[in-house]
């Protein structure tokens, strides 16, 4: 029997069968943060549950919390209370923290692989739908609701039917000045936000394979931006050295017997999918979306398409069909998210932004993903750059990607950034975003309108 | 146990719109509350605020208990407050030609009912609720819903029907297999699972 990954993992981990009923699925671990986390714990202690094997748990702050320096203190008292209520319930229940003074602090999908936690073939849950970020690793993560962490926390399981599986293939390799950003937003742009609704994604080709693992955590995490459960890539050698040495990660026999268990759970040669797409990515340009949602993207020698389906959509962000989405004049520029927020996504904005200074009217924020990641930029010295070129480097969470916390997006402003969504009010209310890749956002922040290259063209007139 | 529930009756509001995403139904300001109620006054916010029209300020609408939606509903993040930020203005059920999957699963275990039907009927049964108050019962036990001229058959999945029928609740009934559960967590360690520092790492 030939199997693809999904279904070797899926085979691992059904506990039980009955037709009719969902299996139940055996999960092997769950990363949790503030915002979805209280009312689970609410759950099981009305049931007197308890919550098995703690340690397969671990939970971080990260989406309500300031970006400033002086973050310990919260001012927003909900916020402050649904922290302190996290605090309380991990020591209630036994479940390891990352706390704002821990070095390991930082947002989930940056603090899990960090950690060494994700790794291939096991069953990764949290409350949030950016879990597929940990596909990268060829695990099967994905994103579930404040009832179903409850399920993980009382029975270390849940129910759930067994997804179809998508292969996406990219043919041709990713030219200079693209990275995972565009791929996956190219993707999503063709097959639309429902367009993977049901399935789990295999990302396959040459393309993938030579993506490094903070790539194709990108790749993976915007998964869900299609609809997709989850997304993954099988993993390689590239995974494996990621791994290895890391806090989480299986030492001495263990370590070769992890690898060749790893090894053996890559797609068999013919297995079958219950869909193939198939992408050419050899003339792939930076991506840029234009409107509400993220399949609203186009290139950036494109301009906006024109559809009688589109007017709300262009109307809530100022633009028109036909016009170009180049040389739109922005006000900020957000680098960070679980998305683009790693080490490697700061060296390409530093290696543009060095020796230049942003446009004046742009406010631009880089926000590292973590601790280590913040670490790390100030041990490259990569912090002196960003705040040479005028950007301000603040301290680690989910900041402007959501407006949860006090960074936001003013009403009215234009925001290129390196995040997920660019839904209605996403990165605050009234504030227009437009998603595009790390580069794609230095380089706009620098011109003072949106750009791909150190600019020479000349930004829009103002539309009338 | 839950309460049992096995049919469903009340008044339609129609919300044709396309991609609905769980930042529309709550956005993410309103997240820092800890309780699972408290959600509905800020529900929609965006639409209320930008339309005077948009259908959940109109009067007649108030009492609805079932929304017509558009495709793909509940895309976006997997915040189980739009759930019940949703419920919490008044309706049990949705129609609307597909739902987002983690939408779905959270509605599934709040008692939500989703109903997936065909573009063209929701546009038929959207465009009814405009003109007249349409009144829909729906039988969860025999899986169809009757407006007063016509019964319509639609898919459920049989373990939901099961809970929301019976007053079966998903985690009793996941418990019931804790044992089994244990013993594969037990046998996946240093076989499939490789945690080494699981615990320990802060």
């Amino acid at each position: 029997m030939k199997n693809n990954i999904v279904e070797k993992i899926w085979q691992q981990h059904v506990v039980h069968r009955q037709a009719g009923f969902p299996d139940v699925l055996r999960i092997d671990f769950a990363l949790l943060h503030e915002v979805t986390s209280a009312q689970a714990f609410a759950m099981i202690e009305r049931k007197n549950l308890s919550v098995q094997n703690p340690e397969h748990f671990l939970a971080t702050i990260d989406h309500s919390i300031p970006t400033r320096k002086n973050r310990h203190e919260i001012y927003d008292k909900t916020a402050k209370n649904q922290i302190e209520l996290l605090r309380k319930n991990c020591q209630n229940h036994g479940i390891p923290l990352c706390d704002l003074d821990s070095s390991h602090q930082g947002i989930v999908h940056v603090v899990g692989p960090e950690l060494g936690i994700t790794q291939p073939g096991m069953t990764l849950v949290c409350g949030d739908s950016h879990t597929a970020t940990h596909g990268a690793f060829g695990s099967l993560a994905f994103g579930i609701g404040t009832s179903t962490l409850a399920h993980v926390f009382a029975a270390g399981a849940i129910l759930m039917k067994q997804p179809k599986v998508m292969r996406v293939h990219f043919n041709g390799q990713l030219p200079a000045n693209t990275y995972a950003k565009d791929m996956i937003m190219y993707l999503i742009a063709q097959i639309g936000i429902g367009g993977a609704t049901g399935h789990v994604i295999e990302y396959t080709g040459e393309a993938v394979t030579a993506l490094s693992m903070e790539q194709r955590m990108t790749l993976c995490n915007m998964s869900i931006e299609c609809g997709a459960i989850a997304g993954l890539v099988a993993p390689d050698e590239t995974t494996f050295a990621y791994i290895k040495d890391r806090p989480y990660a299986p030492k001495g026999q263990q370590w070769e017997t992890a690898k060749s268990y790893w090894q053996s759970l890559s797609s068999d040669a013919g297995c079958r999918y219950d869909q193939t797409i198939e992408l050419d990515i050899t003339d792939l340009q930076p991506q840029v979306s234009w409107g509400t949602n993220p399949e609203q993207s186009i290139a950036i020698n494109q301009v906006i398409p024109f559809s009688n389906k589109t007017k709300e959509s262009l109307d809530y962000v100022k633009l028109k069909s036909a016009q170009s989405i180049a040389g739109l004049t922005i006000d900020w520029a957000f680098v960070g998210s679980c998305t683009n927020g790693r080490i490697e996504d700061l060296r390409v904005v530093a290696d543009i932004l060095a020796g230049h200074k942003i446009a004046k009217q742009v406010t631009m924020y880089i926000v590292p993903g973590s601790e280590q990641v913040m670490h790390q930029a100030q041990k490259e010295g990569l912090d002196t750059i960003f705040t040479e070129a005028g950007a301000e480097f603040r301290m680690p969470g989910c900041s402007m990607c959501l407006g949860m916390n006090d960074d936001k997006v003013p009403p009215g402003s234009r925001c290129i950034s390196s995040t997920n969504r660019n839904f209605i009010g996403r990165q605050g209310t009234g504030s227009i975003t437009h998603l595009a890749s790390p580069a794609t956002v230095a380089f706009s922040a620098l011109a003072g309108f949106i750009t791909s290259s150190y600019a020479e063209q000349q930004p829009q007139k103002e539309a009338s | 146990m839950n309460t049992a529930i096995k049919q469903i009756k009340g008044l339609c509001a129609p919300m044709m719109i396309d991609d609905i995403d769980t930042d529309i139904i709550i956005p993410a300001q309103y997240l820092t509350q800890t309780s699972k109620d408290g959600y509905g006054q800020y529900a929609f916010s965006r639409l209320k605020q930008a339309d005077a029209d948009f259908v959940l300020n109109q009067q007649k609408y108030q009492t609805a208990k079932i929304l017509i939606a558009g495709d793909n509903f509940g895309c976006g993040s997997s915040r189980e407050h739009a759930v019940w930020a949703i419920q919490e203005l008044g309706f049990q059920a949705i129609i609307a030609p597909s739902f987002a999957d983690i939408f779905s699963n959270n509605a599934r275990k709040n008692g939500l009912v989703l109903i997936d039907q065909p573009l063209e009927i929701c546009e038929l049964l959207a465009a009814a609720a405009q003109q007249n108050d349409l009144i829909i019962s729906i039988d969860l036990v025999n899986a169809v819903f009757k407006t007063d001229q016509q019964t319509f058959p639609f898919v459920i999945n049989p373990f939901f029907q099961h809970c929301i029928t019976e007053g079966q609740d998903e985690l009793d009934y996941l418990c019931s297999h804790l044992s089994e559960i244990k013993a594969h967590h037990q046998n996946a360690k240093g076989q499939t699972i490789f945690l080494a520092g699981a615990g320990v790492a802060q």
